[in-house]
Parts: structure tokens; sequence; C-alpha cells
């Protein structure tokens, strides 16, 4: 990764969020869902920004950030491959289908590719049941997957 | 208003936006204009038909025709064959719908046939982005009665009435909660709708927001009226994007149109609505987790008591229902409790909304009266198992239940029952399986989702949960012992016993049904040894 994230324009961003929120009750949970938004992770230096505007410890706000998965410390790949995991996929197979696309691109389950370009995830169910085993590449859904598609559908990208 | 000679509706719930609808969708626009026919013609975007199975679905009125598994080709032969010449195309409709060569409308298809809908009512009906819509089938008639005839007592009184229990898992009387919450002492009181979706394989929730959001929206202040609340939270997935989107639209248009706010109905009542995102937790689901989560903390459950309806968020009072549970709200209002506590079983009233996957013909949303049996969804609900394979196991409850076999297929489901089999309605995930999956498999799934979801708070489910899995996997791999199965079973009732929340003293359940019903594959894996 050697774009730059943490630009000031991000952080200005961040601003506007962290004002448009801070009064509510409850507001770090809606500030870390958009920072994370905005910079594509929340890495320390931005932990450190939400605590001092917030005038809360940032340990506090580590902890939380730790907690929930859908915070991360690291930047995504370009592309995050989401394999369905849960259970109406795994009865179907899904399982072998995330092995083949790890085999694929070479990068384990829950890894980024070292030049940024995959993420690999295994999701939680996405609530498309029936199309099962289903997969997600950034905003793309395929579904009724048989492994015999998956090279393809990476070669799109 | 505006006349058509048809509707078109296209299913825009999320498994069918992932086959393809939008594409669909604008294909009609641009063929409906070429014929020139858009103003004959109204095309409406829809949330869940539930048979996301045959998706992308367009259902054509009046006739009812069932158009299943539509591309952008088909389109075009609809609209000149169906909307022009008025011949419905027979080689596009579901094939349950075509039948000796007679066509049979929708509500005759058997997927359908048995259901009874009550939460699901306006799911695939109505466009649900369009207020107008819903206020057409009745919505937001049940808050004018309420504010303008009713006292907060009897509102109370009529959902206690009516047996209605909760859907999401529990299954705690609802009525009983309301009055708890309305009887607390509180200058601040909150209603939750929770939706945090998080049971592998359960998209009731989703549907129903997706399909009928004003129906949330109404279900919760009447709720706010009845305990005496003025502010309400929505708790909802932040990977339920279209969710979360048309729930907005609901939100801001009854502000618009003064259904929320102050002063509604012209009555002093007034009550508001936050949408609040979740970020990825299990546990998050279980309430007081989830109001922890609210608060903007990590997400972890405290014990109880003090119940919500005594100290909830802020400490304050705070009423919390499931998705579905409330979708149950304005019907019985309109239609009083005699009316639902009419449907169902001695003990669970009305019906139950499952989602039903895995290894079954129709895989979809169905909304079944409490009472059915496990065969009528599997067989004829859900069209068979695929392939001419064997049934051999139901998942009912998702990690907090258990596998059914075969032999208790004719179980009426409800609450109770399902527990006698050692599962759980939960908040109604259904996944099939049929010969080729392995059980012992199956209950390491489940464990090792909650050993990653366990919140680390209580060390029963943090270090009891981790203990089972690593047996587990030694079974799987081959490495296990004779002496295992027990030791499996005392470190699960141990942690059934003493773990804080219903996480972790549902977690062993997976094990524990399956080594009740399936004991012999676990022998056979440790005998192979």
């Amino acid at each position: 990764m050697t774009k730059e994230i943490l630009t000031e324009e991000n952080y200005k961003n961040l601003q506007r969020q962290i004002d448009k929120h801070k009064n509510k009750e409850g507001a770090l949970i809606p500030i870390l869902n958009e920072a994370q938004k905005i910079f594509g992770y929340v890495p320390i230096e931005v932990q450190k920004r939400v605590s001092e505007e917030l005038k809360m410890a940032l340990s506090e706000i580590y902890g939380v950030v730790t907690f929930y998965s859908q915070f991360t410390l690291k930047p995504r790949g370009e592309l995050v491959i989401g394999v369905c995991l849960g259970t109406a996929c795994y009865v179907r197979n899904a399982q072998l289908i995330v092995d083949k696309i790890s085999d694929l691109i070479h990068v384990e389950v829950g890894e980024t590719s070292p030049d940024g370009k995959y993420t690999l995830e295994a999701t939680r169910c996405i609530g498309a049941c029936g199309l099962a085993p289903v997969l997600t590449v950034n905003q793309d859904v395929y579904g009724r997957l048989t492994l015999e598609d998956i090279p393809e559908i990476i070669s799109k990208y | 208003m505006e006349l058509y000679r048809s509707h078109v509706l296209v299913c825009g719930g999320t498994g069918c936006v992932s086959s393809g609808c939008n594409l669909i969708i604008e294909k009609f626009k641009e063929s409906l204009k070429n014929h020139n026919i858009e103003r004959e013609i109204k095309l409406v975007k829809t949330g869940c038909f539930g048979l996301c199975e045959a998706g992308p679905i367009v259902i054509v009125y009046p006739e009812g025709a069932f158009y299943s598994q539509i591309n952008p080709e088909s389109v075009d032969i609809i609209v000149e064959e169906h909307l022009l010449k008025g011949r419905i195309v027979k080689d596009l409709l579901f094939k349950d719908s075509v039948k000796e060569d007679k066509i049979k409308a929708i509500d005759e298809v058997v997927f359908y046939k048995k259901q009874l809908r009550i939460a699901l009512r306006n799911c695939g009906v109505i466009d649900p982005e369009a207020i107008e819509e819903y206020i057409a089938f009745d919505g937001y008639k049940a808050l004018a009665t309420v504010l303008t005839e009713m006292q907060p007592e009897e509102v109370v009184e009529i959902i206690k009435q009516s047996g209605l229990r909760g859907r999401g898992g529990g299954g705690f009387p609802t009525g009983l909660k309301w009055e708890f919450t309305a009887k607390a002492e509180g200058d601040k009181k909150y209603i939750v709708t929770n939706a945090d979706e998080g049971d592998p394989g359960a998209f009731m929730d989703r549907s129903i927001l997706e399909g009928d959001p004003h129906v949330i929206v109404e279900a919760m202040a009447i709720a706010g009226y009845a305990v005496g609340s003025d502010m309400g939270f929505v708790y909802v997935r932040a990977e339920y994007p279209i969710a979360v989107e048309r729930l907005q639209i609901a939100i801001d248009d009854a502000r618009e149109q003064e259904l929320l706010g102050e002063g509604i109905f012209g009555t002093d009542f007034n009550f508001d609505i936050e949408i609040r995102l979740g970020a990825g937790a299990f546990v998050c689901g279980e309430e007081t987790a989830l109001i922890n989560s609210i608060e903007g903390k990590r997400g972890m459950p405290k014990p109880r008591p003090p119940f919500p309806a005594q100290s909830g968020i802020g400490g304050k009072p705070t009423l919390l229902n499931n998705v579905e549970t409330f979708a149950n709200i304005p019907q019985i209002v309109l239609n009083g409790a005699e009316w639902l506590a009419k449907i169902g079983t001695e003990k669970a009233k009305g019906t139950k909304v499952f989602a039903l996957g895995g290894k079954i013909n129709n895989t979809g949303l169905l909304e079944i009266p409490m009472g059915t049996t496990i065969r009528d969804v599997i067989y004829d609900i859900g069209g068979g198992i695929p392939n001419g394979k064997a049934f051999k196991a139901v998942q009912t409850g998702g990690p907090s239940g258990g596998c059914i076999p075969t032999e208790h297929i004719d179980t009426p489901i409800d609450y109770e029952s399902l527990i006698e089999l050692a599962s759980m309605m939960g908040s109604g995930g259904m996944i099939v399986m049929d010969e080729d999956n392995c059980m012992i498999d199956i209950a390491r799934f489940f464990l090792d989702f909650t050993v990653e979801e366990s919140c680390g708070k209580c060390p029963p489910c943090r270090i009891g949960t981790k203990r089972m899995l690593e047996i587990l996997d030694n079974i799987t791999e081959g490495k296990g012992k004779l002496e295992d199965i027990d030791k499996l079973e005392r470190l699960a009732k141990n942690i059934k016993e003493s773990s804080l929340c219903g996480l972790g003293q549902t977690a062993p359940n997976p094990v524990l049904s399956t080594l009740k019903y399936f004991r012999g594959e676990y022998e056979a894996q440790l005998e192979l040894l």
C-alpha cells in the first residue's frame, strides 16, 4: 500500500462526521463507522483524533475498535472477496470455494495480498441463502456458484 | 389517482438484487417505453416474495402470473406477449404454477398455499419506498386508533390477551414485557427494535425491513404510546445496506406526513426514531449487549436483573422487541386479541416466519401458523430434497439450536416442542441437510462460530467452547479418544449452567443434539482409529 490514505482531506471529512454525531447518546460507534468508510480502516492515528475530539480515553476507543468485526486496524485490499460461510452456504460446500480462491490468489482467509490487491474474507451470512453458495467482490454478488465458476469471476477484475 | 391496466411487480429483496433484478427493472422500463405502453402498465419494485430460489421474480397482475428466473431477454417476450397481446408466457412461469397446461395464480402455488402471512403481509405486495401504498393497505390505521380511541393500558392489555410471544429467539410473552416497561418509573423511556439478525441462515428481519419498513415505524410508535416513551432506536446490522436505506426513507416520509414527530394525529403524543448500525458482533443480538452497543461501548452482556424494562439505555426503562414481533402489532390492534389467539397452538399464538435454506428445492422465506409440522414445511412448502437424496436432518435455532432427525419430522412446530427435541425456535433459520452432510462437521461449524463470537467476558463461554472445539477438531482429524464423548457432554452441561448470557447458555446445543440423535457418527469416527 503506497497510496496515501491519512490525508488532510480525509481528516477534514472525519471532522465533519465527528461534529455531526458528537452530541448524540453513544456517538462513538457511528463515528467509527464513518471513519472506517473514509479511511478504509481505523488506524491508531485516527483513533487518537477521535479520542481528542470526544474527550474519551484512547484505551476505551481501542477496546471498541477491536471488539467489532466491521472495524479493521489494517488497510484492506482494492478487491475484497467475501465468501459467505453462513449455514446455508456451508452445507452447500462453500468451504471448498474459499479454499479454491485462496489457492488461486495465494492469500489466506482474513489476509491481504502483499501488493494490496486482494483481501480474502469468510463473511457471515449475507442473507442471500436462496442463492447459496454466494460470494461478493466489493459490491458485486455472485450466487449459485460451482468451483468451475471461480477462475472466471476472479479474472474479471 | 392514475389507473393502470396491469401491474408488473419485480422483487427487489436482497436475494433477487443478487440475482440481477435491477437490470430486469431497467429492461422493463426500456421495453415498456419502446412499445409506448409505459402509461398503461405500472412497474413496482417490491420487497421479498419469499421464493428466493426462483429469482429474479416478476409477477404480473391482475392475472397473478408468476414468472421466475427472468433474464433481460425474457423481459421483451413478457412485454410483447403478455402485456401487449394478453397471452401469458407459459414457458417462463414458475414450474409449479403450470399444471396439466392450466395456469395457477400465485396464491395457488404450493409454496404459498399453506402459508399464512401476517408479519410478511405486505412483503412483495407494496412498494416499500412509497408511504401511500402502505397507507392504502391499512397502514397507520392502528396507530390512529390507538392514539385517538384507546388508553395506553388498553393497548398493553390487547397485546397481553393476544398471547403474542417474542419472535427473536426466547419466546417471552410480548405483552408482559410491555407491561413491565409501562409500569417502570422513569422520566425518559426508550423503544428499541432489535434488527441485529446474526444467526447465519436467517433473514426474516431483513426481508421485513426491506419489504415493509413502515410496519416497524408504526409498531414502534404504538409501543411508545403504550409504555410512555417518545424515542425509539432501530439497531440494525451494517451488513444490510438495502434494509437500512429503505427504513431511513420510511422514517423520513413518516416525519414529513407528521406520523412521527410532535403531536401525532393532533394528540399530545410525540415520538421519533433513529437508526443505529451494528458493527459486526453476533453477541449484540442479546438485549443487554445491544444496549451497551447503542451506548457506544463494547457489546458485552450484563447480568440480569435488572432487566432492560427497569434499566436499559442510560439506565432508563427500555422496551426491546424483535423486528418480526413488531411486525405483528398493527394487525393485532386492528383485528383484536381474539383474532391472533385463534391462530396457532395452545402455547404459541399466531405465525412464525422461517428462512428455509440448505438442501431443499424451494429455498426462501415463508410464514406458517404455529403448529404446522416440520414435514409440511419441508415436503410441501419446501418441495422436498433436490437430486433424489434422502432427508437427514433439519437445523433450527442457528448456533443456539440443534439438528432434528427424520423420526421427529411430524412434530408440530412451536417454542416448547422444539426445545423438547433439544433444539429451539431461535429467530427462525431452518437449514435442511441431506444424507451427504456429516453431522460432526455441522456441530463443529456452529461451535467454530460461537468461539469466534464469544465476547470473552465470562470464562465458561470463552474457555469452555474453545475446549469443546478442540475436542471436536481432534475427533474429525482422527485423533480422538473414546472418552472424548463423555468429556464433551460434561463440558457442555457446565457451560450451559454457568454462562452469563444466552450465547454461552445455548452454545453447546448443536453438539448435544447431534450427540443425541447421531451418536453413531461420533462413535464410528472414534472407532476408525
